[in-house]
């Protein structure tokens, strides 16, 4: 079962760059915070996973909730800032 | 039960996966906050159930790991009543900054500026 959970892992680590590609190629910002949050979803599960790799789960758990919390209040707070901000616009978006 | 939680596990990455490529592959950015708030969260009930389960089944029925177990299940309906908080979000701070919905014949039907 160790080893369905290493692959497991992998697994969710692959899959978060491809969270990671809109996050670094997304044409405006608000696309760069959809793949934050997306990615910052896959690693509570991922820390949950490290934690019954190195069989300290009850530790690891805190930290999952501790990073669910934070990614929450990160992506609330950036909406909110870019919220006041007409000129959203990003460096490749032309259509108004 | 291991069976079951790793069928629940494999399902959720599945889940996961699906969202990522809906992500990439979506052409709006309001289209894109489908996969991210939603199949995102169910791929984590999903994984997280099946992880719950796990703890449960293998390690015992003990004190510290039903603790455990109840952490887990609260992460996840932290992550359903915050997850659909921040696509909202996100949704009136793209509205307000006046960002259009791709429509198909503004394009004139090519989807070359989807990446």
């Amino acid at each position: 079962m160790d080893s369905f959970f290493l692959c497991t892992g992998v697994a969710i680590c692959l899959i978060s760059l491809l969270s990671l590609y809109r996050s670094i190629v997304g044409p405006t910002i608000l696309d760069r915070i959809i793949g934050i949050n997306a990615l910052g979803t896959k690693t509570t599960v991922l820390l949950i996973i490290i934690g019954l790799l190195f069989d300290r789960v009850d530790m690891f758990v805190d930290i999952s909730l501790a990073y669910a919390l934070l990614n929450f209040i990160t992506v609330l707070a950036s909406a909110r800032y870019f919220h006041k901000k007409k000129g959203l616009h990003g460096e490749s978006l032309t259509q108004k | 039960m291991v069976i079951v939680s790793a069928l629940l596990i494999a399902v959720g990455i599945f889940f996961f996966f699906a969202g990522a490529v809906g992500v990439i592959r979506f052409p709006d950015f309001y289209s894109r906050l489908h996969p991210a708030g939603m199949i995102d969260t169910m791929g984590l009930l999903l994984s997280m159930s099946g992880l719950a389960l796990y703890i449960l089944a293998h390690h015992g029925l003990t004190g510290p790991n039903i603790l455990t177990a109840i952490k887990i299940i609260l992460i996840v309906i932290f992550v359903y009543i915050t997850s659909p908080t921040a696509t909202h979000a996100i949704v009136d701070a793209g509205i307000r900054a006046g960002l259009a919905p791709w429509t198909k014949k503004k394009n004139g039907g090519n989807d070359d500026d989807s990446h």
